[in-house]
């Protein structure tokens, strides 16, 4: 059974000007110990995807249809408090920024004891003794010493790796985790790429990697979804995806990724930009900017279906798979 | 630390200096000390004996030094008004108003912070409004007329508490204490509110400008995703993260309190600095009101010092200590 089954789920915000529907009738699953990917340009509804699952989108969005469906229980109707215990204990979060993630006031110690003594019954000698533990299995040196320094005593990868620790103390066995190298080095990209897929395995943890970097996708997880306005264009596993992607605008996604075997003159493109929220179009929502564009995508609009490979909502691949 | 407690020390001396320097100018330019001290009618001799004696026939720079040098040992000169050495006359009065304008920031704080809290966390609830606005009263009310209004409230209308004066005091060597006894502690709440309404609403407000900006932050959207309590968020992260900007606020706003408390005193009758400075005032007092000027400096020198240590007690970036 799968750890968490997201169903039809749409996210509204209404404004002065009428509801902008930021998310629509969006669904996927995710398996216990899997990693799914998640990527797109943005404001095609990575991030607040994640946000609605952890319940804290912020206000006026709400989630306006759908469920969500974590272990068995529905999340979507919870209570705020209901919530509150959720977030931490089953599901964890790791923000983009390590920067500016952690609380500057307070030692990074402290913060671990307290969002561990938040959800478990633990002594104070207890938390403090498994805080230096997940200093040291993120590979933070000198961990017993460095327990109780603040976070400008560290520098960014090493500051990730502490937010890594405090989003999995609580032995959560979901993490969604909202673009976690973007702010980073590439050098050091790669360090907490290997150390959350370590990790993810050791504990078997589900991992939701909101990204927009296809190289940290292909390495790292099982599956991805291709979001586009605010829908899933495209989700299969990651390497059918990659290799062969079957939705025009995946296509165009891989195909903007420069190769280093290949020497071309110009970096393709996908021409166009993605609608705003309160232009997308009729039909499908990618028909303008679309190559293999008929009449029916302007129509109706496409469903996720199977291809050879993937699920894709186009109704041309879906078309070459029938 | 204690490096910069003394380079903030060293900083203090040319600020003192120059204060020391207007209050010792106020002497030579506002009116004519002799006609103060021999009355209307003294001949030429006896003007020079009397400008020999006080050392006024001195460079005026000689006699700059001389009256650093007089301050420092604690002699600030003789009242005009009253014939008394100035410094007895300013510690006398020194209790009466360090204990208003403690009072009036204790309230200030207790009330304000919490209520800021409160405003910033749920802005949009009925009772946030309703508070705003009246701390948009409390802001933009003249003291005066706040301690005018309270006294016909409470003193003239209800009855329930005196208009005037400190009650009885009890004396502790050079202090003198209200605190002790049931009348002074009634006779201290209405200057108190007075005093400190204006405070408390200004801390109100920028408490709650603060908190608005610190819970967008992302380090509390990372405290909420670790699914902490909402106790802990806000008065934890949110809270604690607010203090610099309200400490150095707060800090400043007391020396106001200390220096400025000259209306509430005079509405109330206060006997505290404020009122004498302003009795001073009246008849030219010199040597009262350039004492007082110089203790006000040495007040907010010193809060500024007490501010910048808190900063270093609140934050531990300012603390340095590498990586």
């Amino acid at each position: 059974m799968a750890l968490l089954d997201v169903i039809d789920l749409c996210v509204e915000f209404p404004t002065r000007r009428g509801i902008l529907r930021a998310l629509d009738g969006v669904s996927f699953s995710i398996d216990p110990g899997e990693i799914l990917g998640v990527v797109g340009e943005s404001g095609a509804g990575k991030s607040l995807t994640g946000a609605a699952i952890i319940g804290l989108l912020e206000p006026p969005g709400h989630v306006a249809g759908g469920q969500i469906v974590f272990d068995g229980k529905r999340l979507d109707n919870l209570s705020q408090e209901e919530m509150r215990a959720i977030r931490g204990r089953h599901i964890g979060a790791i923000f983009q920024d390590p920067l500016t993630t952690l609380d500057p006031l307070m030692s990074v110690g402290k913060q671990l004891i307290e969002t561990m003594q938040t959800h478990m019954k633990l002594s104070d000698r207890d938390a403090k003794a498994r805080a230096v533990q997940w200093l040291e299995e993120v590979g933070i040196p000198a961990a017993s010493e460095r327990v109780f320094a603040y976070p400008h005593q560290f520098s960014g990868g090493m500051r990730q790796r502490v937010v890594i620790a405090l989003a999995l103390c609580a032995e959560p066995r979901l993490v969604i985790a909202d673009e976690p190298t973007t702010a980073l080095d590439v050098s050091i990209q790669a360090q907490i790429i290997t150390l959350m897929k370590r990790l993810a395995a050791d504990h078997g943890t589900s991992i939701m990697l909101v990204t927009h970097d296809m190289g940290v996708i292909a390495e790292t997880c099982d599956r991805v979804a291709v979001m586009y306005a605010g829908r899933i264009a495209e989700i299969g596993p990651v390497e059918n995806v990659v290799r062969s992607p079957h939705h025009p605008y995946t296509e165009g996604l891989m195909g903007s990724i420069p190769s280093l075997e290949a020497r071309v003159e110009r970096l393709r493109q996908i021409d166009g930009a993605m609608p705003r929220l309160n232009a997308i179009p009729k039909g499908c929502a990618f028909n303008p900017r679309c190559g293999k564009v008929i009449e029916r995508c302007r129509e109706e609009r496409p469903v996720l279906l199977p291809t050879a490979t993937t699920m894709a909502a186009c109704f041309r691949a879906n078309e070459e798979a029938a | 630390m204690i490096a910069f407690i003394i380079a903030r020390l060293l900083q203090a001396i040319p600020v003192l200096l120059v204060v020391g320097f207007i209050s010792f100018a106020m002497f030579q330019f506002v009116g004519d000390p002799l006609v103060a001290l021999l009355g209307q009618n003294f001949t030429a001799e006896e003007a020079d004996a009397m400008r020999h004696n006080l050392g006024m026939d001195q460079p005026f720079l000689v006699q700059y030094v001389n009256f650093l040098g007089r301050v420092l040992h604690g002699d600030f000169g003789i009242s005009y008004r009253l014939a008394k050495p100035v410094g007895e006359l300013l510690a006398e009065r020194l209790p009466a108003t360090a204990e208003l304008a403690l009072c009036a920031a204790i309230l200030s704080l207790l009330v304000g912070v919490p209520l800021g809290v409160l405003t910033g966390i749920k802005r949009n609830a009925l009772i946030s409004r309703v508070m705003m606005m009246l701390s948009l009263v409390g802001v933009s009310l003249p003291t005066f007329l706040i301690g005018v209004l309270l006294i016909l409230l409470f003193a003239v209308q209800l009855g329930v508490l005196p208009s005037y004066g400190r009650g009885d005091v009890v004396h502790f060597a050079h202090w003198s204490t209200g605190l002790l006894t049931g009348t002074g502690r009634v006779a201290l709440i209405l200057p108190a509110v007075t005093l400190g309404l204006f405070q408390m609403t200004l801390i109100l407000r920028l408490v709650r400008s603060e908190m608005l900006e610190v819970m967008r932050s992302d380090h509390i959207k990372f405290a909420r995703a670790r699914g902490l309590t909402p106790r802990a968020i806000n008065f934890h992260h949110a809270l604690s993260n607010t203090l610099v900007p309200v400490i150095t606020i707060v800090g400043l706003q007391l020396g106001m309190l200390i220096a400025f408390s000259i209306v509430t005193e005079t509405v109330f009758q206060w006997p505290g600095m404020g009122l004498l400075l302003v009795q001073s005032i009246g008849v030219a007092d010199i040597p009262v009101m350039s004492a007082y000027l110089l203790l006000i400096a040495v007040v907010f020198v010193t809060i500024n010092l007490v501010v910048d240590l808190l900063y270093f007690a609140v934050d531990p970036r300012l603390r340095g200590g590498g990586k």
